[in-house]
């Protein structure tokens, strides 16, 4: 027989204390990303329109649009994501799926890669201006920026990738071999689709650390607020122009809020998308019950 | 629909193969599973492999598709011939669509019903839309699954009972016309009605294909095994104690570890 442990004096008292402070928690949190929110929509809302979206920035930004700097950001991002996505979900699967499970190695590199992921992002700055920039002759351009930002986003990428596959049941890769099915189909055909969900975590968080970096691209892309003509003109991301508005130009309060707001809602799109392209991905694919 | 002749409901094309080891040993990296196991198993007959839990069974049936090449480690000597052909020269993926198997806990993959047999087919390049609905229908059929699946062919297959899914599993495997079936306690994990399902396709196939089964449930082997192989683990290592037809060795044991065994006094 269970026997019903009897309710001591202490949980009766301790359970709506844990509550409320469980709730504040959630208050507090919640609480400061409306407020930041609301901050930005209250003050970047009059300047969103179709004309600041597409014009150039003229007064050192100050009024005009920011259209070269939207086009800019989207190159970047484009180079990060395009050489990211393939290389770490490649890398991932070569360490999860084809490469002898050497333990020590394995675990070598998972700390490294956990290390990686949390190295500031000016460190990646300087190692981009002094790797890509100089010694692979870039220069200041957006292809320097991106490449940066795929670094920073790889280790995200890899690890999240990595644990999507092992969260898959090793049951369907025996039953594939036992069916002399490839281990190539089978990682298309099953194995990726129902890691999908790990991969959409990672490439979420590698887009919104892409998005939102300043500091790595100030040393790599550049500034300069030019339209570009080419991936190897310098270019000036949305974080950097809001970094420079906020900073170092007198009056320019309103467009960075502008440009913060655009920032915001762009990132919300692109992880909208991404998550019902992984969605999709999945569904074409595989069936979960 | 009158798609299917009777006579295409049976096996086509393939005979059964004998499978004959030879002082077969595997060990992992710090353990042999089992040392000098020889065995033969005839063609289209049921072969039930039984003894105590951790005597080599099942991975002594992961030798014969080269399944334990998977896990790292392993080492194997000694010789496995398919047809007289030994299955170290043979290229993997042949070996395996010539010996299939059946596993202990059901394992379709998370796609629809009818995907889990197409992706496999196709994979052998096996394409042909018709021919593949063709194949998928009769074999469906084998396993008695089609008239309970026939209008949701595209829901998934996880969604299927346990039973159901075994039984999908058995028709996948036969979708590619295999010539040995290997199977891993395929009824232990099914409640009694499934179970019994599963037992009387399995006494079925006897004639069309080589079955060599591993079971732990004696009154099952006695029912539908025609040879009988006993393993047992001495000082660590499975060894293959006794072998021989399903009437010597349950009424007449010559090893007094079997008739120990049989009788339930030992394992």
């Amino acid at each position: 027989m269970i026997k019903q442990r009897p309710r001591s004096r202490r949980s009766s008292f301790g359970e709506p204390l844990m509550q409320g402070l469980l709730w504040s928690s959630v208050l507090l949190i919640t609480g400061a990303f409306m407020w930041l929110c609301s901050d930005i929509v209250r003050h970047g809302f009059r300047q969103l329109s179709w004309d600041f979206l597409t014009q150039l920035p003229r007064d050192t930004g100050r009024s005009g649009g920011i259209g070269p700097i939207l086009v800019s950001t989207g190159l970047i991002i484009g180079v990060c994501l395009g050489v990211s996505i393939p290389l770490g979900v490649g890398t991932a699967v070569f360490l999860n799926e084809f490469s002898a499970p050497q333990r020590w190695l394995s675990q070598f590199l998972g700390i490294s890669l956990d290390i990686l992921a949390g190295v500031p992002s000016i460190v990646f700055g300087l190692f981009g201006n002094a790797f890509f920039c100089k010694t692979l002759g870039l220069g200041f351009s957006i292809l320097s920026g991106g490449l940066t930002l795929a670094c920073m986003v790889l280790p995200i990428l890899i690890r999240s990738t990595q644990a999507g596959l092992q969260s898959v049941p090793n049951d369907y890769r025996l039953s594939a071999a036992a069916l002399g099915v490839s281990r190539s189909a089978v990682l298309w055909q099953v194995l990726l689709p129902a890691a999908m969900p790990g991969l959409v975590v990672g490439l979420l968080l590698g887009i919104g650390r892409a998005i939102a970096e300043t500091a790595a691209l100030l040393f790599t892309s550049g500034y300069v607020d030019r339209m570009p003509t080419s991936l190897m003109d310098s270019g000036r991301a949305l974080s950097v122009h809001i970094y420079d508005l906020a900073v170092n130009v007198a009056g320019g309060e309103q467009n960075a809020y502008g440009t913060a707001l655009v920032l915001v809602l762009l990132l919300m799109m692109i992880n909208g998308s991404v998550s019902w392209l992984g969605k999709r991905f999945q569904q074409t694919r595989i069936l979960d019950v | 629909m009158t798609l299917i002749s009777s006579s295409s409901t049976q096996k086509s094309g393939v005979a059964p193969a004998a499978l004959h080891t030879e002082k077969l040993t595997m060990q992992y990296a710090r353990k042999v599973a089992f040392r000098d196991v020889t065995l033969s198993v005839p063609a289209g007959q049921i072969t039930a492999l039984i003894g105590p839990s951790g005597c080599g069974k099942t991975s002594f049936l992961n030798c014969l598709n080269r399944l334990t090449e998977l896990t790292p480690n392993t080492q194997t000597t000694g010789t496995v011939l398919l047809d007289g052909q030994n299955i170290q020269a043979m290229e993997l993926i042949q070996l395996r669509r010539r010996v299939g198997m059946l596993f202990q806990k059901p394992n379709p993959f998370p796609l629809s019903i009818y995907r889990n047999l197409e992706f496999p087919l196709q994979e052998h390049g096996i394409g042909q839309r018709d021919r593949v609905a063709q194949i998928i229908e009769i074999n469906l059929r084998r396993v008695g699954l089609w008239e309970e699946v026939k209008d949701r062919l595209k829901s998934p297959a996880l969604a299927l009972s346990g039973g159901q899914q075994q039984r999908l599993c058995l028709a996948r495997t036969l979708a590619l016309n295999p010539e040995v079936l290997l199977m891993d306690e395929p009824c232990s994990a099914l409640d009694p009605i499934s179970s019994e399902v599963v037992e009387a396709l399995i006494d079925r196939l006897r004639g069309d294909y080589t079955v060599l089964v591993v079971t732990h449930n004696l009154a099952q082997a006695r029912r539908i095994a025609d040879r009988v192989a006993l393993f047992w683990m001495e000082d660590t290592v499975g060894k293959l104690i006794e072998s021989g037809s399903g009437q010597e060795l349950f009424e007449s044991p010559q090893h007094p570890l079997t008739q120990a065994y049989i009788s339930g006094k030992r394992g």
